[in-house]
C-alpha cells in the first residue's frame, strides 16, 4: 500500500471504541488513512495509555482526546467533532474518516453540515484523487451498481463501511502519539436525553457488521437456528437473519440484515431458508462469495448465488459443517 | 398538535434502477413509488394525531411525479400536503434536500407552530440516512432518529423514542418541537379504504417552489451539490455461478466448494 505524500493535509479518524479498546473497523480506517495523509485520531472520552499506545503502533501521530463527547448523543458529538476539526485543520482542506454505522452517520452529518464539508457515506473504498481530493467507491441499487464519487469541497467527511478493507499495522517503528485534549462545549440548543440504554450481551461469535463470513437463517429455518449455528461456528462466522426471522422472534432484531437492518460485506455470506427478497438483497448483495441453501428451485436467490444447493437446509447444512471439521482433520 | 411528516418518492424497488450518464439517479422512467419506509413515517404520524388531536401535513420534494408521495400520504389520512417542485432542485444531495425541507417545514410554521417532524429511517434509493439529522440541524431540533416505538407526552411536551442499535438498545427523550425518524418496526402502516382514497382525491397538494420558499437556486440542486459523482458502472453479472441439486451429497459438494475458494 502507497503512503500519502509528506506535507499533505491531516487525515483525522474517529476510533470507536469498547471497553476502552480500539473496535476492529479503526484499524481500517487507520489503514486507509495512512494512504492519504499523515494520520490523526479523535478520541470520544479520555483516552487511555494502552490505546495511545496502540494508535502510535498504528502509524498515529496524535490523538485528539475529548472527555466530554462520551456522554453525547450522536448529533452533538457531531458538533464536538467540528470543534477538534476546526482547532487541528483549520478552515483548510481535510479529510475525516469514520466507520459507517448508524450512530457515526449521524456524526458525520452534523460535523459536515457544521463545517461546510461535504459527505460520503457507506463507502465501500477509498483513493487518493488526482487532485488529492478522496474519492469513495459506493455501492447503490442493491449493489448492483458502483459509484466513484468525490467532494466539490475542501474538506470531506466519509464514512466507510466496516470491513471493506483489510487492517494492516504499518512497517517501521511505533510512534508515541502527542495526546491533546479538547475542552469543547456542546452549543446551545434543543438536545435529546438518553433516558435508558442497555447494551447488548458480548457473544462469542463476531460482530455481524465486521464478520468475515456470515451465515443467515430465514422463515425456512422455522425457528430451529441451531444448523445455522453450527455452520457459522465452524467458519468462526457470525449469525444473521431475514426479517420475517426476527419479526418471529426466533433472534433479536440486531441480527436482521437488509436495507432496514444491517449491510454487510463479508467474504462469505451463506443464506438458509432465504428467499431473497429485494429488501434482503439490498443489505447482503456486495458480499464477495454468496451460497445459498434453499428447497425452492424458483427462489430469487439463486438468481445472485455464485454457489446454490437446491436442498433441505436441516440436511445440507449439518453435511457441510461435519465435512468441513474432517477437511481440517478435527472429526 | 401539528405534525409534518417527509416523504420521498424513489423508483421502484421491484424495478431495474439505474444512473444516468451525469451519475444521477434516473427518476424518468415513470415507476416511481412513495418510499416505502416513508409508509412508516406516515402512518406514525396519523397515528400520533389520532391519539392527541391535531393535524398531519405530508412533504415531499422532488419532481412532478413525487405529487404521487404526498397523494399516498393524504390516503393514508395526512390533512394537507405540500410539493415542493422546482428544476433547480434536480440534482440535490442530502445537504440541498434537507435545506430545502428545512424552509418548506418553516413555512408551514407560519400557519401555526409544528410540534413534530417525522421522517423515515432511510430512503431506498440513496440510502444514506442522513436526511433527518440535516433536517434536524437546519431547523434546530433536538432529534430522536431510529424509533421502533413512538410515544407522545403533550403534557411534559417530549417525544420518548425506543430504538435498536449495534450494540445496546435505547430510549431516548426529546424536548417539543422536535424531529423523528422511524423504521419499520414503528407500527403496521394502514392500507387506506375507498373511502379514503376518494376523500383524498377531493384535497388539494400545494405546491411551492424555490421562490416561494426564498431559497437561492445556487444552494441547492447541482449547483449546490457537495459531492460529485465521477462515473457509475453496472456491476457484470457473478461469473461461474453453480446451481447443485441435492442428491445426498450436496453438503459436501457445498464443504468442496469452500476449500477450492479457500473460504474455510
Ligand atoms: C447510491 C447513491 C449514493 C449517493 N451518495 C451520495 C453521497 O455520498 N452524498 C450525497 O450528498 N448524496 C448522495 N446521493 C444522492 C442522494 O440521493 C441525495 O443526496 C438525497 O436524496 C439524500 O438522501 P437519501 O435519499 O439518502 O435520504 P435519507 O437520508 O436516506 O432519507 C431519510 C428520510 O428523509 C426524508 N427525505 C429524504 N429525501 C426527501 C425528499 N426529497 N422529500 C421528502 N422527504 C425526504 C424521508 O422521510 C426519508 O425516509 C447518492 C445517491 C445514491 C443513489
Ligand atoms: C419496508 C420493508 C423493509 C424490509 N426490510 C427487510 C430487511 O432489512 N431484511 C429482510 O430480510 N427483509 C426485509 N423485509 C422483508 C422482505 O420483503 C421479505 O419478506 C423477507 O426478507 C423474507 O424473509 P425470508 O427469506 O426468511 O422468508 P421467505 O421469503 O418466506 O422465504 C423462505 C424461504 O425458505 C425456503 N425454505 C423453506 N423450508 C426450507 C428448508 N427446510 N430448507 C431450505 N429452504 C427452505 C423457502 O423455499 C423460501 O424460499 C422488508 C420489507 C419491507 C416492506
Amino acid at each position: 500500500m502507497t503512503t500519502a505524500a509528506p506535507g499533505a493535509a491531516p487525515v483525522l479518524v474517529v476510533v470507536d471504541h469498547h471497553d476502552d479498546a480500539p473496535r476492529s473497523s479503526a484499524y481500517e480506517l487507520l489503514t486507509v488513512a495512512r494512504t492519504l495523509g499523515p494520520v490523526e485520531a479523535v478520541w470520544f472520552g479520555a483516552a487511555p495509555e494502552a490505546a495511545v499506545d496502540r494508535l502510535g503502533a498504528w502509524g498515529v501521530a496524535r490523538v485528539h482526546a475529548v472527555p466530554a463527547a462520551a456522554d453525547l448523543l450522536p448529533p452533538e458529538r457531531g458538533e464536538a467533532l467540528a470543534a477538534v476539526v476546526e482547532a487541528v485543520a483549520g478552515p483548510g482542506a481535510s479529510t475525516v474518516l469514520l466507520a459507517s454505522t448508524f450512530e457515526n452517520k449521524e456524526t458525520a452529518a452534523r460535523l459536515a453540515l457544521a463545517t461546510g464539508a461535504g459527505l460520503m457515506v457507506d463507502a465501500a473504498a477509498l483513493e487518493a484523487g488526482p487532485d488529492g481530493r478522496v474519492v469513495a467507491v459506493q455501492q447503490a441499487f442493491a449493489a448492483t451498481w458502483t459509484l466513484r464519487a468525490c467532494t466539490t469541497t475542501p474538506r470531506a467527511v466519509v464514512a466507510l463501511k466496516p470491513n471493506a478493507v483489510a487492517a494492516v499495522a504499518p512497517d517501521g517503528a511505533p510512534t508515541q502519539p502527542e495526546v491533546l485534549t479538547h475542552d469543547v462545549v456542546p452549543a446551545a440548543g434543543p438536545v435529546a436525553r438518553l433516558v435508558e440504554r442497555t447494551p447488548r450481551p458480548a457473544s462469542d461469535r463476531p460482530d455481524l457488521g465486521e464478520a468475515q463470513v456470515v451465515v443467515v437463517g430465514g422463515r425456512g429455518t422455522e425457528g430451529d437456528f441451531s444448523a445455522v449455528e453450527e455452520l457459522a461456528d465452524v467458519l468462526g462466522g457470525a449469525v444473521g437473519a431475514t426479517r420475517v426471522a426476527t419479526d418471529e422472534g426466533w433472534i433479536g432484531h440486531e441480527a436482521q440484515i437488509g436495507q432496514t437492518g444491517v449491510t454487510i460485506t463479508p467474504r462469505l455470506y451463506i443464506g438458509a431458508g432465504v428467499s431473497g427478497a429485494v429488501h434482503h438483497r439490498g443489505g447482503m448483495q456486495a458480499s464477495g462469495t454468496i451460497v445459498a441453501v434453499n428447497s425452492d428451485p424458483e427462489s430469487p436467490i439463486f438468481e445472485i448465488a455464485d454457489f446454490g444447493v437446491v436442498g433441505d437446509l436441516f440436511t445440507v447444512l449439518p453435511q457441510a459443517a461435519a465435512e468441513i471439521r474432517r477437511i481440517r482433520g478435527e472429526a | 398538535m401539528r405534525i409534518v411528516v417527509c416523504v420521498k418518492h424513489v423508483p421502484d424497488l421491484q424495478s431495474d434502477r439505474r444512473f444516468t450518464d451525469e451519475g444521477r439517479v434516473d427518476r424518468d422512467q415513470g415507476d416511481g413509488t412513495l418510499n416505502e419506509l416513508d409508509e412508516n413515517a406516515v402512518e406514525a404520524a396519523v397515528t400520533l394525531a389520532e391519539q392527541h388531536g391535531g393535524e398531519v401535513v405530508a412533504l415531499t420534494m422532488g419532481p412532478a411525479d413525487a405529487e404521487d408521495a404526498v397523494r399516498r400520504a393524504l390516503q393514508m389520512g395526512a390533512d394537507d400536503a405540500v410539493h415542493v417542485v422546482d428544476d433547480a432542485l434536480a440534482g440535490s444531495d442530502a445537504f440541498g434536500t434537507a435545506l430545502t425541507l428545512a424552509a418548506a417545514v418553516r413555512r408551514i410554521g407560519e400557519a401555526g407552530p409544528v410540534d413534530l417532524v417525522v421522517t423515515g429511517m432511510a430512503a431506498l434509493d440513496g440510502l444514506m440516512s442522513v436526511v433527518p439529522t440535516l433536517l434536524a440541524g437546519h431547523l434546530g431540533l433536538a432529534q430522536a432518529t431510529l424509533a421502533a416505538e413512538v410515544t407522545l407526552d403533550p403534557a411534559a411536551a417530549t417525544v420518548r423514542v425506543r430504538r435498536e442499535l449495534d450494540h445496546a438498545s435505547e430510549v431516548v427523550e426529546a424536548p417539543l418541537p422536535a424531529l423523528v425518524s422511524v423504521t419499520d418496526q414503528a407500527n403496521q402502516p394502514r392500507y387506506p379504504n375507498f373511502k379514503a382514497i376518494m376523500a383524498a382525491r377531493k384535497k388539494a397538494v400545494t405546491a411551492w417552489t424555490l421562490a416561494d420558499l426564498g431559497l437561492d437556486p445556487a444552494e441547492v440542486g447541482d449547483a449546490g451539490a457537495r459531492t460529485r459523482v465521477l462515473e457509475a458502472t453496472p456491476r457484470p453479472p457473478r461469473e461461474n455461478r453453480v446451481l447443485v441439486t441435492d442428491e445426498g451429497d450436496a453438503g459436501l459438494r457445498l464443504a468442496a466448494f469452500l476449500a477450492e475458494n479457500r473460504l474455510v
